[in-house]
């Protein structure tokens, strides 16, 4: 178990991948606060027994991110795992068709969201002596990403985040470093509502060099690796998991490259 | 700490020391059946009978790993010895000299080259196919941090590190829709005979990096378990930057 004996928060762990962290957390032996504004939390972690407990968390509030992390020392004694995940799209469109106000909200969870779980986050961790932080980034933040203009600047901003505290406490014990997802059968994309498993076509995504989407469970085993102590020598690093998508060569696979079969 | 490899057989070149018998101990306890090829032959064994000791299964082959021949032979040898095709591939072999530019003998710069990309290169292709047919593969190249941030006095070792990741990103896209994935880690300053044997005060350094310490060649080998594995299946292309913070750039 690589995680046995050490307790977590995930955000966004009602859906999506940060339900599959939550799983995959609990099964590597670690006890966990499950965070969402959905509701869907709840049933997340009363599905995990014991070692979890739900949490309603809207992480663009400051009080409700600091009771957030107050449930995780009150309930499990300390922190040593935080998974900044909660996020949404706010919908894929020009930047001139982009409203102000959508602006103001992807930007309110998707990143001050992340800085305030990390600066009440740390601020646990360094009473305990260190921690891992695991910050859900994108892949339309490494290379450029059509429609995404307010989201990708968002997600750029926890990368650049992510470094910046990186740098900050590497010598107190405390690592940050951030998943960048590529294109994922969650529930940002508005198609799979209700559908665990991508529809006609299965998971065949051409334009990925991978030539297929990514899911949950991709990206909860990415976080596993960067909270683990497989990564202890590992702080501000990025990790795309995205099929190829961000090497930068975007939108054409072998089947367009002119090379011959 | 183990994750299953469920069996597949792993080369890892230059495993005779350092990061390369780290990487070799960590793949065979996680149930990969390893072939340790180094032209040190000697310290290939001692790698073996450590994992071994421990358990696990593991044959040492004395190969130069920039010998197209001697490629050849290895991989011939370990498909025969380990009872199979082989499914990962760790490029770890190189040298590092260190020499100011206009001092560097052309005749370094070619051996440089030659081992630490041209190697890599010529073991892929043998190596690939087996991976290709199977439908299923990983190579991990073990570049350096000095590619990101460059290092001084390494102009040839530089250069033949980044003509690696560039080869990790053209290779990942290339093979991309195969199931065989192809990534790299760059190692900042690890605790190997490498790094004892430069002419730098490591210890002084260490406290240069944001982490305050050098780091273990476990560490490394850690984040290639982890691309090795299943765990890793949409990963491809990409960089495991495993340096104590040294570099956060976003290449």
């Amino acid at each position: 178990m690589r995680l046995a004996g050490k307790i977590a928060i995930i955000t966004g762990a009602g859906s999506g991948m940060g339900k599959a962290m939550a799983e995959v957390f609990v099964r590597e032996g670690a006890k966990v606060v499950l965070a969402d504004i959905s509701g869907d939390q709840d049933a997340v972690a009363a599905a995990l027994g014991d070692a979890a407990v739900a949490v309603h968390c809207d992480v663009a509030q400051e009080d409700q991110v600091q009771a957030m992390i107050a449930t995780a020392v009150d309930r499990f004694g300390r922190l040593d795992i935080l998974c900044n995940n909660a996020g949404f799209g706010g919908g894929m469109a020009p930047l001139a068709e982009q409203s102000s106000e959508m602006w103001d909200k992807v930007h309110a969870v998707n990143i001050r969201g992340v800085f305030l779980g990390m600066k009440y986050g740390i601020e646990a961790m360094l009473k305990t002596g260190g921690g891992a932080i695991v910050n859900t980034g994108s892949a339309s933040a490494v290379v450029g990403w059509k429609g995404h203009s307010v989201y990708g600047a968002a997600k750029a901003g926890v990368h650049q985040m992510t470094r910046a505290a990186a740098l900050d406490y590497a010598k107190m014990g405390i690592r940050v470093n951030a998943v960048a997802p590529g294109t994922m059968w969650t529930g940002l994309v508005p198609q799979s509502k209700g559908i665990p498993v991508p529809p006609a076509g299965g998971w065949r995504l051409p334009g990925i060099p991978m030539d297929r989407w990514g899911s949950a469970m991709d990206i909860a085993n990415a976080a596993l690796f960067l909270a683990s102590d497989d990564a202890a020598y590992i702080t501000g690093v990025i990790l795309p998991v995205d099929g190829g998508y961000s090497i930068g060569f975007s939108g054409m696979g072998a089947e367009h490259s002119g090379l011959p079969d | 700490m183990t994750r299953s490899l469920n069996g597949r057989i792993a080369v890892v070149t230059g495993a005779g020391s350092g990061i390369g018998r780290a990487v070799a101990k960590r793949l065979a306890e996680d149930t990969a059946k390893v072939a340790i090829w180094d032209i040190n032959f000697e310290g290939a064994q001692e790698t073996v009978k450590m994992i071994r000791d421990a358990g696990g299964t593991a044959i040492a082959i004395n190969a130069d790993c920039s010998d197209k021949v001697a490629i050849q032979a290895a991989a011939k040898q370990t498909r025969e010895e380990l009872g199979g095709s082989i499914a990962i591939l760790v490029n770890n072999a190189g040298i590092a000299p260190f020499t100011p530019f206009m001092e560097t003998e052309d005749d370094l710069f070619d051996k440089v080259i030659r081992i630490n990309l041209r190697g890599p290169y010529l073991v892929t292709k043998e190596i690939l196919p087996d991976m290709l047919a199977v439908g299923w593969g990983r190579i991990i190249n073990i570049t350096s941090s000095s590619v990101q941030s460059g290092s001084f006095g390494q102009g040839h070792y530089v250069a033949s590190k980044g003509g690696l990741m560039g080869m990790t990103k053209a290779l990942a896209l290339e093979f991309a829709a195969t199931g065989v994935t192809v990534n790299m880690v760059p190692p900042g300053f690890i605790d190997t005979p490498m790094l004892r044997g430069a002419p730098i005060d490591a210890e002084a350094f260490a406290q240069t990096l944001p982490m305050k310490r050098i780091g273990q060649p476990e560490d490394i080998a850690a984040a290639c378990a982890y691309l090795a594995s299943e765990e890793a299946n949409y990963i491809t292309g990409q960089t495991i930057s495993t340096n104590g913070g040294r570099y956060m750039g976003s290449h």
